[in-house]
C-alpha cells in the first residue's frame, strides 16, 4: 500500500532532473502535499505563493509563457475550484503547458470533511478546451502520469490522493494519454474504474466471478483523451459497463463514458459515485462506505442489472 | 511617433464597424499605449516572438481597441485588417487572444487575472536572465477584484525588478463611477502598503508619462496615470455609458470632427 501523492512527487522531482524547464509553485500546502521535497532539491526552482490560487494559477500560466513547465499544486478542491477561472480564460484558452496537481482528490481527505473533499475537480477540468485529464490509481502510475505529462502539448490536470491505495502497476509502466489499461478480461460485464476505485472494481470482480459474473475490469487512467478504442471493445464484448469514481456521478468518469456510448455504442452504463451529495468526515474507508464507494456497491449493481437481462 | 487623433479616430471606427465594443475605456489608454509602444518598451515588429522582447500584458483586455491600433500602426500588421475588429477569422478578437494576432504577448479579458499572468511571466524571464521587461497595464475597476492584490502581495515579496504595472485610473466603471460602485481610493496608500514604489502622472501628457516611467525605485513600481474615460470626445468623457456604447453614424461623424 502507498499513496499516490507519494508517487506524484516522485515523478516530480524525477521531472526536474529530466528537465531543467520544470519548476514548482505551491499554496503553503508543501509539507502536506510533501512539494517540499522538490524545493529541497531544486531551491531556485520552487515558490511558495502563499494562500493564494488564483495567482498561483496565474503565475503558472506567465512562467508558461517564458517557456518553463510549471507544476502547480495544492489540495484538488482549491487546484481546480477556486482557480477555474484562471485555468479557463488564462491556462486553457492560451493552451499553456502549465500542470495541475490536484492533491487529496475525493474522498482521500476523510477527516477534514466536505470543505477539502474533491468531488467535482474532473467534472471541471474535463470540460475545458484543451485540457488532459489524468486520474492514477497507484503511486507507480502517478508518477509515470507526471511523467507523460511533460511531453503532452498544452494544460494537464493530474488528480492523485492522500491515502494508501493497493500497488497495481511495476514502476516502469508508462501513462500514455488517451490510453486506458485492460486489466481483467470477462464477457458479463465490464467496470470502467479511476483512480482509488480501480483496486476496489478489482476486488468486485473477483466477488463476481465466485458468483459466475465474469467482468471486465478497465483502469480509464486518462479520462481525456478517453480511450475510445478501450470502450468500443468492451461495448463489443458486454452490453454493460458500470463506472467506478471517487468523485460526483454528474460530469465526471460516469459522464465522460456516458457522452461516448450514447452517440457510439449500444449498451446500458450504470454508475457507482458520489450521487449529488458533500462529502463528510471520518476515515477515508468510513467516508466510502458511507457514500456507497465500495466493492459490494459495485458487485451489487453488476448483479442486478446481469439478472435484469 | 504616431498622434493619439490618429488612434482614437482608429478606435472610434473600428468600434462603429464593428458595432459593438468599449470606447470609454479605449480612450483613456491611447496616450500610455503609445508611450510603451515608441518610446519605452524594446521590440522588433518585424520579429514579434523575439525572446528578449519586452512584454505587454493588457489586463484590462476590453481595452482591444487601442492596442490593436497601436500595433497596426507600430507595423506588426496592416492598418487594414483594423475594419475587421470582432470579425469572425478576422484575429481581431473582441478581448485580445494571443494566438491570432502578431504582436500580443498574452490573452486577455477577464479582469483581475493579468497582473498574476504578468509576474510569472517577469519571473520567467528573470530566470532565464533575460533583460526583457514586462509591462501590465491594469484598470481602476478591475482593482476590485481580489486576484489583483494576490498579485500586487507576491510580486514584492518576490522581489520582482523587471516589472512594471501601470493603473489606468479613469475613474469610470460599467455601472458608475468607481468611488459610487466600490472605491479603490486611497489607491496610492494600498500599493505603498502592499510594499510597491509609487509614481503618479497626467495619463494624457507624454511628457508627465515619461517622467513617471522614469522614476527610480528599489521595489517593484506602479504608476498611476490619472485618465478621463472617453478621452477626447467631448459626450463620452467621464461617461459610464460609454463604457461599452457602439457610436452611431451621427454619434461618430461628431466624434471624429471633434478630434484635435
Amino acid at each position: 500500500m502507498k499513496a499516490t501523492r507519494e508517487g506524484y512527487i516522485e515523478g516530480l522531482l524525477e521531472a526536474g532532473e529530466r528537465d531543467t524547464r520544470v519548476v514548482v509553485v505551491d499554496g503553503d500546502v508543501s509539507r502536506s502535499t510533501g512539494t517540499i521535497a522538490f524545493k529541497d532539491r531544486f531551491p531556485d526552482r520552487f515558490f511558495n505563493l502563499g494562500i493564494a490560487e488564483q495567482n498561483m494559477a496565474e503565475y503558472s500560466a506567465g512562467l508558461a509563457l517564458a517557456g518553463f513547465i510549471p507544476f502547480y499544486s495544492t489540495y484538488a478542491v482549491f487546484a481546480a475550484g477556486r482557480a477555474w477561472d484562471q485555468i479557463r480564460t488564462s491556462i486553457c484558452n492560451m493552451n499553456l503547458n502549465v500542470r495541475i496537481g490536484g492533491a487529496h482528490g475525493g474522498t482521500s481527505v476523510g477527516p477534514d470533511g466536505a470543505t477539502h473533499q474533491a468531488l467535482e475537480d474532473i467534472a471541471i477540468t474535463r470540460v475545458l478546451p484543451n485540457m488532459t485529464v489524468l486520474v492514477p490509481a497507484d503511486a507507480n502510475q502517478t508518477r509515470q502520469a507526471v511523467l507523460a505529462s511533460l511531453d503532452i502539448d498544452g494544460p494537464v490536470y493530474i488528480r492523485y490522493g492522500r491515502n494508501q491505495v493497493a500497488e497495481l502497476y511495476n514502476r516502469e509502466e508508462s501513462v500514455v494519454p488517451g490510453r486506458g489499461r485492460l486489466l481483467r478480461d470477462g464477457k458479463n460485464a465490464s467496470i470502467v474504474a479511476v483512480g482509488a476505485m480501480v483496486s476496489i472494481a478489482l476486488d468486485a470482480a473477483g466477488m463476481l466471478s465466485k458468483k459466475g459474473i465474469e467482468v471486465s475490469v478497465v483502469d480509464m487512467v486518462s479520462i481525456k483523451p478517453l480511450d475510445i478504442q478501450l470502450l468500443q471493445y468492451l461495448s463489443d464484448v458486454t452490453e454493460l459497463i458500470v463506472t467506478a469514481e471517487d468523485h460526483q456521478i454528474a460530469g465526471g468518469l460516469f459522464g465522460a463514458v456516458s457522452e461516448y456510448m450514447s452517440e457510439n455504442c449500444p449498451g446500458r452504463i450504470i454508475p457507482v459515485g458520489i450521487n449529488d451529495r458533500f462529502g463528510c468526515s471520518g476515515t477515508p474507508d468510513q467516508v466510502m462506505k458511507h457514500c456507497g464507494l465500495t466493492a459490494e456497491a459495485i458487485v451489487g449493481k453488476v448483479e442486478k442489472a446481469v439478472k435484469i437481462r | 511617433m504616431i498622434s493619439s487623433k490618429v488612434v482614437r479616430e482608429d478606435i472610434l471606427r473600428m468600434i462603429h464597424t464593428a458595432g459593438s465594443g468599449h470606447p470609454g475605456g479605449s480612450l483613456s489608454l491611447v496616450e500610455i499605449l503609445i508611450y510603451l509602444y515608441w518610446k519605452e518598451m524594446k521590440i522588433d515588429p518585424e520579429n514579434p516572438d523575439w525572446e528578449d522582447r519586452d512584454r505587454l500584458v493588457l489586463s484590462k483586455g476590453h481595452g482591444a481597441p487601442a492596442l490593436y491600433s497601436v500595433l497596426a500602426r507600430r507595423g506588426y500588421f496592416s492598418v487594414d485588417k483594423l475594419d475587421s475588429l470582432r470579425k469572425l477569422g478576422s484575429g481581431l478578437e473582441g478581448h485580445p487572444h494571443m494566438q491570432s494576432l502578431p504582436g500580443l504577448d498574452c490573452s486577455t479579458g477577464s479582469l483581475g487575472q493579468g497582473l498574476g499572468i504578468a509576474a510569472g511571466l517577469a519571473l520567467g524571464l528573470a530566470m532565464k536572465k533575460s533583460p526583457a521587461r514586462v509591462f501590465c497595464i491594469l484598470g481602476d475597476g478591475e482593482l476590485q477584484e481580489g486576484s489583483i492584490w494576490e498579485s500586487a502581495m507576491s510580486i514584492p515579496a518576490l522581489k520582482q525588478k523587471n516589472i512594471i504595472v501601470v493603473v489606468d485610473r479613469n475613474h469610470v466603471q460599467l455601472d458608475d463611477a468607481v468611488n459610487k460602485i466600490m472605491p479603490v481610493e486611497p489607491l496610492a496608500y494600498k500599493w505603498r502598503a502592499f510594499g510597491w514604489a509609487v509614481a503618479e502622472c497626467d495619463g494624457h501628457d507624454p511628457a508627465d508619462i515619461e517622467r513617471a516611467f522614469s522614476t527610480k525605485a528599489n521595489k517593484p513600481l506602479v504608476i498611476i496615470a490619472e485618465t478621463v474615460k472617453g478621452k477626447g470626445i467631448s459626450f463620452m468623457e467621464d461617461q459610464a455609458q460609454w463604457h461599452g456604447r457602439v457610436p452611431d453614424k451621427e454619434q461618430l461623424k461628431k466624434a471624429l470632427g471633434e478630434l484635435k
